[in-house]
């Protein structure tokens, strides 16, 4: 099943020309500077921006043609939206019944007790959305586009109008949705950060144009791309609790070129976890190093490289497919005679686990 | 005190401000409502239209309507084509005047209501699957209900207190067009001073209490709406 969204909508000062296919699952991350359309494209996907020249299809459901617009209030669909979303005159109870009333009762999936209790706003049914932090208003917004029962549910960059703590408080829900939703995500964002730690896949925008569009992993280290040329570009690897060493007190975790060894971690074995190796933390050696406190070494091979700024080269390796950034000197790829197609050991110093 | 006429003009005075305010809400809303959403490039004639009673003497508004109901004027010869009455100088006739009359006190503060809401709670609506009408009902009425105490509070007090528009089209007929405004005139021709400050005392002291009420509640809605 895949989500089809072709757009071309004309703006004073600015153009949004799409023709999009992703997948129909898990969250797909709208991804690029202000100013690119993220936000007009995800509106477009709710039928609340008009274009005539549109098509949208998400799965056997088709919103949008040239010929025939479904418009917004026939969609199900929910939308968390940037900012004060919730309705001022009701308190939080009746902004989620406001949801839920609305929905046929053959379409509800998701109560709105289910709702209450995963976003954990049981204590806040009482009160006005003026009496809310800013991290419980965005938390009973998505509870309430939930209880919606929607189709697909759109992000418009839930997370930045809070500071660090909220965001942070807030995260763990968003990273909930993986496993515990069967519907497609569309989350829009502009920070490299929550993009990594949710996105499945990725759409780059810039200037309302599709810079690249795929599997987040991919694109990550696609050094074609602005992502792989950030301060703290990273690979993301998504891999499965393979056993717990409790002598050590180390976790190992697989993916298909090895195992990772981490600090011990309290996840079931066979869970699967993402990974986020930064650029950075991965050095090259030539000979597999005996004497060395780095536990995490991988035969790779270069694909691509890439000079970063005048000091530095940004290098693409994969470890049996699995492709991994690294950020060397110059003058060390010099010396090494680190080119493309060249067989090297990956020397990984840091591990992120993300979800 | 009051006399039987003051009284019966009192009763005529509350009948004709109630029912131009509820007429005025009936077509002011959906106006107001309109005028605040609308993107088209002429509303600004359209606007410049409903606010002219609060420049023009009411006696240039009264003097049209005056015509416009009369038996050769289109209305009043509409309605003498119809086989009705012409509306000169009857209730009806004050009643189309005053609703012209006391227009703009209810559309603008509904329009400036209705624009404050802004476009986001009618889109979120629109994404919980609220239709048109529905989104109208359940968001933007109440979250302009400011607005709407205030039109209806200053629609009511402004009819109240019209005088130019009902001299020229009323006829200060007892039970039927008499109005306050026009009894408290008379008393003050005829030197019945007492009289006249009954009415005039009781009206001051009407509009105070409800613009104290308008703002009363006003400020309770905007602490809660912040």
């Amino acid at each position: 099943m895949t989500i089809e969204a072709r757009f071309k909508i004309q703006r004073r000062d600015f153009l949004l020309d799409v023709d999009l296919s992703f997948p129909s699952s898990g969250i797909t991350a709208i991804f690029g500077p202000s100013g690119c359309g993220k936000t007009t494209l995800l509106r477009a996907c709710a039928g609340l921006e008009r274009c005539s020249e549109g098509y949208f299809r998400l799965g056997s459901l088709i919103w949008q043609t040239p010929e025939v617009f479904t418009p917004t209030h026939r969609r199900s669909l929910g939308y968390v939206f940037q900012d004060a979303g919730l309705f001022a005159h009701l308190n939080v109870k009746r902004n989620l019944e406001y949801a839920v009333k609305r929905v046929p009762k053959s379409e509800r999936k998701l109560t709105m007790q289910r709702a209450i209790e995963w976003l954990d706003i049981g204590s806040l049914l009482e009160r006005r959305a003026d009496q809310l932090s800013g991290g419980e208003r965005q938390r009973v917004e998505i509870a309430r586009a939930l209880a919606a029962s929607p189709r697909i549910l759109l992000m418009d960059e839930p997370l930045s109008a809070l500071d660090m703590p909220r965001k942070q408080e807030i995260m763990p829900y968003l990273e909930s949705l993986h496993d515990e939703l069967d519907i497609p995500v569309l989350y829009v964002s502009h920070a490299p950060d929550e993009v990594g730690r949710l996105a499945d896949h990725l759409i780059l925008l810039d200037k309302g144009r599709v810079v690249a569009s795929g599997a987040a992993s991919e694109l990550y280290t696609r050094l074609d791309l602005p992502l792989a040329h950030e301060e703290d570009a990273a690979a993301i690897i998504d891999a499965r609790v393979a056993e717990h060493d409790k002598a050590f007190d180390l976790t190992y975790l697989e993916f298909p070129g090895g195992r990772f060894a981490v600090a011990g971690k309290e996840i079931a074995v066979g869970q699967t976890v993402r990974l986020r190796v930064a650029a950075r933390d991965v050095s090259l050696t030539l000979e597999h190093q005996s004497g060395t406190s780095i536990l995490n070494i991988f035969p790779a091979s270069i694909e691509e490289l890439i000079p970063e700024g005048g000091a530095q080269v940004t290098l693409r390796l994969t470890i049996s497919g699995v492709p991994l950034l690294a950020r060397v000197t110059r003058k060390s790829a010099a010396l090494l005679n680190l080119t493309p197609g060249r067989q090297v050991y990956a020397q990984v110093k840091s591990v992120a686990l993300l979800a | 005190m009051l006399s039987e006429l003051d009284i019966l003009a009192l009763l005529t005075t509350v009948k004709l401000a109630g029912l131009t305010t509820i007429i005025l809400l009936l077509l002011g809303t959906p106006l107001a409502w309109w005028l605040a959403r609308t993107e088209w490039r002429y509303k600004f004639f359209l606007e410049a239209v409903v606010a002219l009673p609060l420049v023009l003497p009411p006696t240039v508004l009264g003097f049209y309507l005056l015509i416009a109901l009369g038996p050769h004027g289109p209305i009043g010869g509409l309605m003498e084509w119809a086989g009705g009455p012409s509306l000169a100088f009857t209730f009806t006739g004050l009643v189309i005047g005053s609703v012209f009359y006391s227009m703009p006190f209810v559309v603008q503060p509904l329009q400036n209501a209705f624009s404050a809401i802004g476009p986001r709670p009618l889109e979120v609506a629109a994404t919980l699957r609220a239709s048109p009408l529905d989104r109208f009902f359940s968001v933007a009425l109440p979250l302009a209900r400011s607005g709407l105490l205030t039109a209806m509070v200053l629609g009511f007090a402004h009819t109240v207190g019209e005088f130019g528009v009902v001299l020229m089209i009323g006829g200060n007929i007892p039970g039927e067009t008499q109005v306050l405004s026009i009894a408290i005139y008379d008393h003050v021709e005829a030197l019945e001073y007492g009289h006249a400050h009954w009415l005039s005392g009781g009206l001051v002291l009407l509009s105070f209490v409800m613009l104290t009420v308008v703002y009363l509640v006003n400020r309770r809605f905007s602490v809660i709406q912040k």
